[in-house]
């Protein structure tokens, strides 16, 4: 059993207006092993941003309340620290990516000025020569000429202003990063390079990683393990393999595999997940995904599915569950007669 | 299923789109481009940012104003028209937008969002007429009529871009530029509007031009596919025939960059292409993928590769293809 | 796929339900705005029935027996230099004033906003002209202007709205073409156009309605300067010509006395405040309310 860098335990986080209580994270449970990657999957509203952000203690402080949960990073609870603690776990420890390079860069500072910054905040005893090559060596390393550092964002492109981004989250070589959807606004070609020079520096520097991403085809080339999440919950956690190649598999994951258009397939309609995630002010009272499930059961409306485990894969729905088997078997059953009709 | 005539519904000849820059620079958004899609057929455009497919698009909408080159709605030439001619012309050509959260009025409902072609043309004479067809239009795109009266932020991405849908159609167009329609949207909810748009489709025999950067997209969607890169158009083929034989090294780059979900894939190295994708400002002669290309011999920087046929249907535009389609790198 | 839907049911569907609702509920939230909004509220009701609280002829009325009284039971602001009851002036000035302001800010408003669509949405020649004239225009500092025309063409009723629709139009060119500037990249405009929408009629459709907020915002914040303002216009004797009560010729009136008599300052002063004040709070509070409803 390899070592983990990161625990998450039932985390609960919800936003709270005036008006409503969004129920972004309903009690997940996350592992990132040491040294290797952690793909978060899922669509909008699902809650991998808010578990990114729950992470890095940044929710926005007033509509995010963490109600429940641990996050031990190396051993100690995040949620227990002092700000003092967490602020300097932050960029030193756990560094984060976010999507938009545009706006994560300030457009009247140099990158070099940037990345320099984020070096000293953390290594306050480096003299000013050694801060240098220190932002010279980690340019070379994300594929800029060093000579570069004295440039402004505007002067570089989307891909190369990600690699900054990137560049700046490692410069104090932290033990997790965490990036959220790093190449989702950059073009394919240019998504290739950066997810390449992660997947590298990850190698060389040893880092762990949590990446969340919508794309499958991201998780399968760059993940060791994966966490499905719906409208706030784990429903489907296991190695790469376990998802990829596993024949069980939560529906809401089959659902998604189905609506890819794949390069290979020739089928001239793509099966769609029909319906939309639930409303997080809202949650059905038995499984989540119950309303748009076609296994659905009156079993599914009224309990809340377990977590089945089944040596690395772990998945939340009654169909795996042997206490029920009878039911549900009866509904798939039916399902795949309606199939072959 | 409306059977498929024969007919070219859209060409272009030549199209040109030069912006000009402060400073005096250039920059060839587009640049001579020659398509022809036929009535009922779907034709895809491909490339990354700054290709140019955005501005072909919009070129051919005539919402931005092509510096160069012709354009034929039915045979006619449609690049100068003004006016009423251009009013009319608006009924049969429409558009899709990428961003369902930017393309609709936030302070229209969402009735008289899909209305509002309708009471610009003045389709039907009175209001209530409008509005009924734009409920029918509610209908035929799966927007529940409950939904009328609410604004388009009450409402998710996949929702709204129905409404883009709706409106799209209510002037019973017989062409439409989809310019990226799913790229904003959930991977579950694309599938879905994909599906619609086929649908749709085959429903009432409309013609599409499909533009986006997603090739796997592309590919359920198209009956052909034309490549772009820097404004220029590098390859064209029918849709299986440009997957299953590539022949321009940009087009097999971009094929072997999507991430795919083999994951056998993982161990083999993948090629990657080097260096950016920038903006055609000040282009040179030479083809405009030779500093990326690693086969870029000295001709492809100096002369301008020709566009020709190389099997039935299949163009190319690269030196070291040769006539017969034979790949020569 | 068959589309079939009755008529009754539609009209019944379509029903124009407004936003109004949800900013109402904005606004009630903040304190500030509502406290602005009532006070306002008593401000310009009062105003609004000063004739009938108090006849007009008590505001003029000369009794110089009565000079400098101070604040009793028969008149509850006491009386100014010449023996005019104060809180009939107060009212009756306020009436005045607050119409001037109020009737001052709409038109200023109206062909500011229109300039400044005009110049945003076609640019290029138009605009520039435009811009270049505003520039002119404003090189000459306005309450000078104002005076000048006010001098010239004679103090009445008209004359002084004409004054001050020149004096504040040009706030809201600049604000306007700038809301349309960046409003007319949007998806939406290119969408209209696509549909065979002109100019004009995306500058009122989409344009002026997507620009209202920050156009409500601003109008509220100058109807309480335009009082100010014209408060400014009458202390300087440029007002309605006298015997008309007005705030700022009441202040001007009632220097002399400060010290002896404060209570002939203190009356149009606190008035000038609390109207002015009431309006920028309110004003606050609807800035507020009409943010967009898309970031919640």
């Amino acid at each position: 059993m390899l070592e983990k860098i990161l625990k998450i335990k039932d985390l609960r986080v919800i936003y709270k207006t005036d008006l409503e209580t969004v129920n972004a994270v309903n009690g997940i449970n996350l592992e990132v092993e040491k040294g290797g990657t952690l793909g978060l999957v899922g669509e909008t509203g699902a809650g991998k941003t808010t578990t990114a952000l729950s992470i890095m203690r940044l929710l926005p402080s007033n509509t995010g309340r963490i109600l429940n949960g641990e996050i031990i990073f190396e051993g100690e609870d995040i949620l227990k620290m002092e700000e003092d603690k967490v602020r300097h776990v932050r960029g030193d420890k756990i560094a984060m990516v976010f999507q938009d390079p545009m706006t994560s860069l300030n457009p009247v500072q140099t990158i070099g000025a940037q990345i320099a910054e984020a070096i000293r905040l953390h290594n306050e005893n480096m003299d000013e020569k050694e801060v240098q090559e220190r932002v010279e060596h980690i340019l070379s390393l994300v594929g800029i000429i060093p000579q570069r550092k004295h440039d402004y964002p505007h002067q570089f492109s989307g891909g190369m202003k990600q690699r900054v981004v990137i560049a700046i989250a490692l410069s104090c070589e932290p033990d997790l990063l965490i990036a959220d959807e790093p190449t989702t606004a950059l073009d394919v070609t240019i998504q290739a390079q950066v997810l390449a020079m992660i997947r590298d520096l990850r190698d060389r520097l040893g880092t762990s990683m949590l990446m969340i991403t919508h794309d499958l085809g991201i998780v399968a080339q760059t993940c060791d393990n994966v966490a499905v999440m719906y409208a706030g919950e784990v429903i489907e956690f296991g190695t790469v393999e376990d998802i990829f190649k596993g024949e069980k598999h939560h529906p809401y994951t089959e659902g998604l595999f189905g609506s890819i258009p794949n390069l290979k397939s020739r089928a001239a309609r793509l099966n769609p997940i029909q319906g939309l995630m639930p409303d997080p002010t809202k949650l059905p009272e038995g499984c989540y995904f119950a309303p748009r499930c076609k296994y659905c059961t009156e079993l599914c409306n009224k309990t809340r599915p377990e977590v089945i485990v089944s040596g690395t894969h772990k998945i939340a729905c009654h169909m795996y569950n042997s206490k029920y088997e009878n039911e549900m078997k009866q509904s798939v059953a039916k399902h795949a007669k309606k199939k072959e009709e | 299923m409306i059977e498929k005539e024969n007919k070219v519904l859209i060409q272009t000849e030549g199209l040109e789109k030069i912006f000009s820059l402060k400073g005096g620079a250039k920059l060839h958004a587009v640049d001579g481009i020659d398509l022809k899609i036929l009535k009922g057929e779907t034709l895809g455009v491909v490339g990354e940012s700054g290709c140019g497919k955005s501005t072909l698009g919009r070129s051919i909408l005539r919402l931005i104003e092509p510096t160069g080159g012709k354009i034929f709605y039915d045979g006619k030439d449609i690049t100068k028209i003004k006016g009423g001619e251009m009013r009319e012309l608006r009924r049969n050509i429409q558009i899709i937008f990428q961003d369902p959260y930017a393309s609709i009025d936030p302070r229209k409902s969402v009735i008289e969002a899909i209305a509002e072609y309708m009471i610009i043309q003045k389709t039907y004479k009175s209001k209530k007429e409008i509005f009924n067809r734009a409920a029918e239009l509610m209908d035929l795109v799966g927007l529940a009529i409950r939904y009328a009266n609410l604004y388009p932020h009450e409402l998710d991405g996949g929702r709204r871009q129905r409404i883009g849908i709706a409106r799209a159609l209510s002037l019973n167009p017989n062409f439409i530029v989809c310019d990226e329609p799913v790229s904003a949207l959930d991977v579950s909810i694309q599938a879905q509007i994909l599906n619609l748009l086929m649908d749709l489709q085959d429903a009432l025999g409309l013609t599409y031009m499909f533009v986006t950067h997603d090739l796997s997209v592309v590919k359920h969607i198209s009956d052909n596919i034309m490549v772009m890169y820097l404004g220029k158009c590098v390859e064209y083929a029918r849709s299986d025939e440009l997957f299953e034989n590539p022949l321009h090294p940009y087009t097999k780059a971009l094929l072997s960059a999507i991430p795919k979900l083999d994951l056998d894939a993982r161990s083999k190295q993948i090629k990657l292409i080097q260096g950016e994708v920038s903006s055609p400002i000040n282009v040179k002669l030479g083809c405009r993928f030779s500093k990326r290309c690693e086969y870029c011999e000295e001709r492809c920087s100096e002369e301008n590769p020709p566009y020709i046929e190389v099997t039935p249907g299949h163009f190319v535009a690269c030196f070291k293809v040769d006539e017969g389609g034979k790949i020569l790198y | 796929m068959e589309a079939s839907l009755n008529t009754q049911k539609t009209t019944e569907v379509y029903k124009k339900q407004s936003q109004f609702k949800e900013i109402v509920r904005r606004f009630s939230k903040s304190k500030s705005a509502v406290i602005g909004l009532i006070l306002f509220g008593i401000v310009a009701v009062v105003l609004l029935l000063a004739d009938v609280i108090v006849p007009y002829a008590e505001a003029t009325t000369v009794h110089p027996e009565l000079k400098n009284l101070v604040p009793n039971k028969d008149h509850i602001f006491g009386c100014d230099s010449y023996g005019r009851d104060i809180f009939a002036r107060i009212l009756h000035g306020g009436k005045t004033s607050l119409g001037i302001a109020l009737l001052g800010t709409l038109c200023s408003c109206v062909v500011g906003c229109l300039l400044g669509a005009v110049a945003g949405y076609y640019g290029g020649k138009v605009d520039t002209v435009i811009m270049r004239g505003l520039d002119i225009f404003m090189s000459v500092p306005d309450l000078l202007f104002t005076m000048a025309v006010v001098y010239a063409l004679g103090a009445n009723f008209i004359n002084l709205l004409i004054a001050l629709t020149l004096a504040f139009f040009t706030n809201y060119v600049r604000l306007v073409r700038s809301q349309v500037l960046n409003l007319a990249e949007k998806d939406y405009v290119e969408a209209a156009r696509a549909g065979g929408a002109g100019g004009l009629r995306i500058i009122f459709t989409h344009i002026i309605p997507n620009a209202m907020g920050v156009i409500i915002v601003n109008t509220t914040l100058n109807v309480a300067k335009i009082i100010i303002y014209e408060s400014t216009l009458s202390f300087l004797g440029l007002g309605m010509p006298p015997p008309a009560p007005e705030w700022g010729q009441m202040l001007s009136e009632a220097r002399e006395y400060m010290r002896s008599a404060p209570h002939l300052l203190a009356f149009p002063a606190l008035s000038i405040v609390i109207t002015a004040c009431a309006i920028n709070l309110m004003g606050d509070g609807l800035r507020d309310a009409l943010d967009p409803h898309l970031k919640s």
